[in-house]
């Protein structure tokens, strides 16, 4: 039985779900931060496994860039975490509720 | 072989990211999630992007993750409420499955309607997915897109330092 493209579809839309569901469940910030890369990583690996497929090097290119806007917003994520924190004495997203959300 | 290394590093990063959304320990989950990027590199070395992994490592991995594990060390969480998740566990039940049926539609309708693609991993001549083919295409097809990337970067490092230094009163 060889690997095909779909198992890395089937893959990522697994990994996707795992991250969605971080993202819903859990209460600490961080950890919802780090699901949102997990959901990142996850459509980053069904770009390479269609430019695989289709002998385009595009898809690497938009992984490169996917990549530099994920760096990007975990230092600004971050950045807000820790302004968060000093200023709340928490990180639990049921009680940040400053916007009324 | 390569249908063994598939399937052990697929079952990895999904173990890890499992870890990741069921520790209560951030640090835990910052290594789990270092387990499922290292995982994906190694899937994307099966996929020919050579250079792809290598980023995925040194950027993802390394930095990305350092800085996670920083915050995660400078805050020094011990707030218990967080120990707990947002809802209980059959509506976490609720939500896994509801998003594994959209999702599982979507797959469906999608192996539908495009061709089926049934398709090995082709084995591209060498320039694919290495240093040289990857930066060929990002130098000369992609430069404006590659160049604007060092904006968004000017534009993160300057609301980092702004969001930073703010007292609130």
């Amino acid at each position: 039985m060889t690997v095909t493209i779909e198992h890395y579809l089937v893959l990522s839309a697994i990994l996707f779900i795992i991250g969605a569901y971080g993202v819903i469940v859990r209460k600490n910030l961080i950890i919802v931060l780090m699901s949102l890369e997990l959901m990142l990583n996850a459509s980053n690996l069904a770009f390479v496994a269609f430019s695989n497929v289709l002998g385009d090097l595009t898809g690497h290119i938009f992984v490169i860039m996917s990549i530099t806007v994920a760096a990007a917003e975990v230092a600004v994520g971050l950045a807000f975490v820790v302004t968060i924190y000093t200023h709340h004495e928490t990180l639990n997203i049921d009680v940040l509720r400053m916007l009324k959300g | 072989m390569e249908t063994i290394i598939f399937y052990v590093f697929a079952a990895t990063s999904v173990i890890g990211s499992l870890v990741l959304v069921s520790h209560k320990n951030p640090v835990a989950s910052a290594l789990s999630l270092v387990l499922t990027l290292f995982s994906t590199a190694v899937l994307f070395i099966l996929l020919l992007a050579h250079f792809i992994a290598l980023i995925q490592v040194l950027v993802y991995a390394g930095a990305i993750m350092v800085l996670f594990l920083f915050t995660v060390m400078f805050l020094n969480l011990r707030d218990e409420s967080l120990r707990f998740d947002a809802v209980k566990v059959p509506v976490k039940l609720g939500i896994l499955s509801l998003l594994l049926l959209i999702s599982g539609y979507f797959i469906f309708i999608g192996f539908k309607k495009i061709p089926p693609l049934n398709t090995m991993v082709i084995s591209h001549p060498e320039p694919f997915g290495t240093v040289e083919g990857v930066g060929e295409v990002l130098f000369s097809d992609y430069l404006l897109p590659f160049e604007l990337t060092s904006v968004l970067i000017v534009v993160a490092i300057l609301g980092v330092v702004v969001i930073a230094k703010r007292r609130f009163d």
